[in-house]
């Protein structure tokens, strides 16, 4: 060891004191200056958090109470009764609605099958993760917590710690699954408006790469809905 | 595995590890056995060998592994890992889930790389099916499978590091890590655990801007990897615990099932990626790494050179990634575009049927395996013609070479069996499952 090439390990960590942290500043809310929030990563759009239910941009609820989403559920942690619609006051578009819609967040594992499998995409997920329940029933959210309000942004709970735009993505899953593989239906919109926010972007899929790569893309480009 | 004229003899290594009694690598005690071990006045311990348990709730036994070693002052002489305390009966739930929801169970085996068990699981269930999945999807299958690769291995840097004492390593290989798992969460919308990839395909296309993404990654580790080369493959004190410590020949690692880093480490270059391809693994370039003596150091390097040559395929793979379909366009296994449930009544009933019923598999049976970074993880199917597995065993590497610990430890002093656990890298979630 005379050569003292251990002495160059220290250099690498020596080093690191003068470089940037990769961490944020984070202190869970503590020892913070007074007004300035705990520094968070932006989410990704994909990010698989807590549901929301949504509504279409009338207002009406999504939830036709199928149950899809509960058989799917590979953790069974969804529970849902569908009910008649009252013909005068109609709380969803068609015959029935989600009437109890339960999800148990002690079970649940964020494989987002159910936001897959929802035939009318009234089932999506936000962008948050931070749960915090001192008892076990606390724990099922019901439509009370899930339904998005009349802004059509998920409601704020009060130990939930929201960062600017994260309320405004909450179906970047559901977007990207919804060719189901099929690449002559990426880029296109397939699902219905949504309360506040109308019809949402699709992603632009491999339209962009086959621009500016000579990739052979198959033919059939063009989307026929038939 | 197929024999091959290079297959070395391996009657000496099985003659060596079946050996039993008071010179063998393996303690036989049970429990029972063990706590009536002092209480006994009768039987004094004359032979001054000493039982040590370690574990389950140790640091460094990575996770909840159990081991119980007879020592003789600081030399361990035999042991016994026990396993089973993270036990789930995944092998079991699988009979009750769909083979579209097997994914979300089998992903959590071993939680280092998720993509590695969902890709067997998928693979079995495609083989009992006999579909072919589209191009796009087999590239973007082991674009994932070498992006987990990497992660995996940074992952036990960061562990091997820490557990001889270099903690700024530790700190290092999750900041590493991290970078790659950001990436996970770009595509499937999580960092571990994915349901990802799915019998037929991959859930989700590639996001946009995913070429920028990886390039950003692939210029960040090599300097990063040279500053690991520096604080530890150099480093004398680094070579001084690893060096000739826990070693293996091929004989014993193949009498052993070994697989993986353990039994290249020995010399023989055994890698499904290129003694029986999957996916495209035919069409990129890249090295088997082996090492030489069998030892902790050989372990540790093949690992930090498996991340490098991960990196250069992933770069073949950018240059490669085909256009196209990403799920089989077959209408009994992948649920329709999302638009054509509101067009078509056969596409409704396509969409409800697979999301509860799920797709029926034919009767059959089928193993597919494929080389994690752990060794060869393969899945083993049996089909009795409904939606769920009639039974589904896992050849997990992590179980199967932590039968190679007592070997490696024998003889040597309890501070290197430290390094060793480290060195087999076990993850306890796929050993117990
Ligand atoms: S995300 Fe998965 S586990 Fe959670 S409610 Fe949906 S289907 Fe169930
Ligand atoms: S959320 Fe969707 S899948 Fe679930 S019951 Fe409502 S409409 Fe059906």
């Amino acid at each position: 060891m005379a050569d003292g090439s251990y002495l160059k390990g220290f250099g690498v960590t020596f080093k690191k004191l003068f470089e940037d942290r990769v961490t944020g500043d984070y202190r869970g809310g503590k020892g913070l200056e007074k007004g300035k929030p705990d520094e968070k990563r932006p989410k990704a759009d994909r990010l698989h958090g807590r549901h929301v239910l949504n509504r279409y941009e009338d207002g009406m609820e999504k939830c036709i109470g199928c149950e899809l989403c509960a058989g799917v559920c590979p953790a069974k942690c969804i529970y849902v009764r569908g009910a008649d619609n009252n013909p005068e006051a109609p709380t969803s578009p068609g015959e029935r609605f989600g009437y109890v819609y339960e999800i148990n967040y002690l079970r649940c594992i964020h494989c987002d099958l159910c936001v897959e499998a929802c035939p009318t995409q009234a089932i999506t997920e936000s962008k948050l993760f931070e749960f915090s329940f001192t008892n076990r029933s606390d724990a099922i959210y019901t439509k009370n917590e899930l339904l998005v309000g009349d802004d059509g942004k998920p409601q704020q709970l009060p130990w939930e710690d929201w960062r600017d735009g994260e309320d405004t993505m909450t179906s970047g899953w559901m977007r990207a699954t919804s060719p189901a593989g099929d690449h002559r239906y990426e880029g296109v919109v397939h699902w219905a408006g949504e309360l506040g926010y109308g019809l949402r972007d699709p992603e632009t899929g491999q339209s962009a790469e086959a621009n500016d790569d000579e990739g052979a893309r198959p033919a059939a480009s063009s989307v026929e809905h038939g | 595995m197929t024999i091959t004229d290079e297959t070395p003899e391996t009657v000496d290594g099985a003659a060596r590890v079946r050996q039993r009694g008071d010179d063998a690598a393996v303690l036989r005690l049970s429990e029972a056995q063990a706590a009536a071990i002092g209480t006994d006045a009768t039987t004094p311990d004359d032979d001054e060998r000493v039982l040590l348990n370690m574990g389950p709730s140790h640091p460094s036994t990575h996770g909840v592994l159990r081991l119980m070693l007879e020592m003789e002052g600081e030399t361990v002489i035999r042991s016994k890992p026990v396993v089973g305390y993270l036990h789930t009966g995944m092998e079991k739930q699988a009979e009750q889930l769909t083979f579209l929801q097997g994914c979300t169970n089998v992903t959590r085996m071993d939680y280092a790389s998720p993509f590695f068990t969902e890709l067997a699981f998928s693979l079995a269930t495609e083989k009992l099916l006999d579909i072919e999945v589209p191009e796009r999807a087999v590239w973007i299958r082991m674009l994932m499978s070498e992006l987990n690769r990497i992660s995996s291995h940074l992952l036990f840097m960061a562990t091997n590091g820490m557990d001889l004492g270099a903690v700024s390593m530790m700190i290092y290989g999750w900041r590493e890590r991290e970078e790659v798992l950001r990436f996970f969460e770009k595509v499937t919308g999580l960092r571990m655990n994915h349901n990802y990839i799915r019998p037929g395909g991959v859930a989700a296309d590639l996001p946009d801007g995913w070429k920028g993404e990886i390039e950003a990654l692939l210029e960040l580790l090599p300097p990063r990897l040279e500053e690991y080369d520096v604080l530890m493959t150099g480093q004398p004190i680094w070579r001084e615990r690893l060096q000739g410590v826990g070693t293996l020949n091929t004989d014993e690692a193949l009498a052993l099932s070994a697989t993986g880093p353990i039994l290249r480490s020995t010399g023989y270059a055994w890698d499904l990626r290129r003694d029986q391809p999957y996916l495209a693994y035919d069409e990129v370039d890249f090295d088997v790494i082996v090492g030489t003596y069998g030892d902790c150091y050989d372990r540790y390097a093949i690992r930090l050179n498996e991340i490098r040559e991960s990196m250069r395929i992933v770069e073949q793979i950018l240059d490669k990634m085909p256009l196209g379909d990403y799920r089989v366009q077959d209408k009994k296994v992948t649920p329709p575009p999302r638009i054509r449930i509101d067009q078509s009544m056969e596409a409704l009933i396509h969409h409800f049927k697979i999301f509860t019923e799920g797709f029926k598999v034919p009767e059959g049976e089928a193993y597919a395996c494929v080389e994690s970074p752990r060794g060869e993880l393969g899945i083993y199917m049996v089909s009795d013609g409904s939606s769920t597995p009639y039974r589904m065993h896992v050849r997990g590497p992590s179980f199967i070479n932590v039968q190679t610990m007592p070997h490696l430890m024998r003889e040597s002093l309890i501070a290197d069996a430290v390094a060793i656990i480290s060195s087999v890298d076990p993850i306890m979630g796929e050993v117990d499952r």
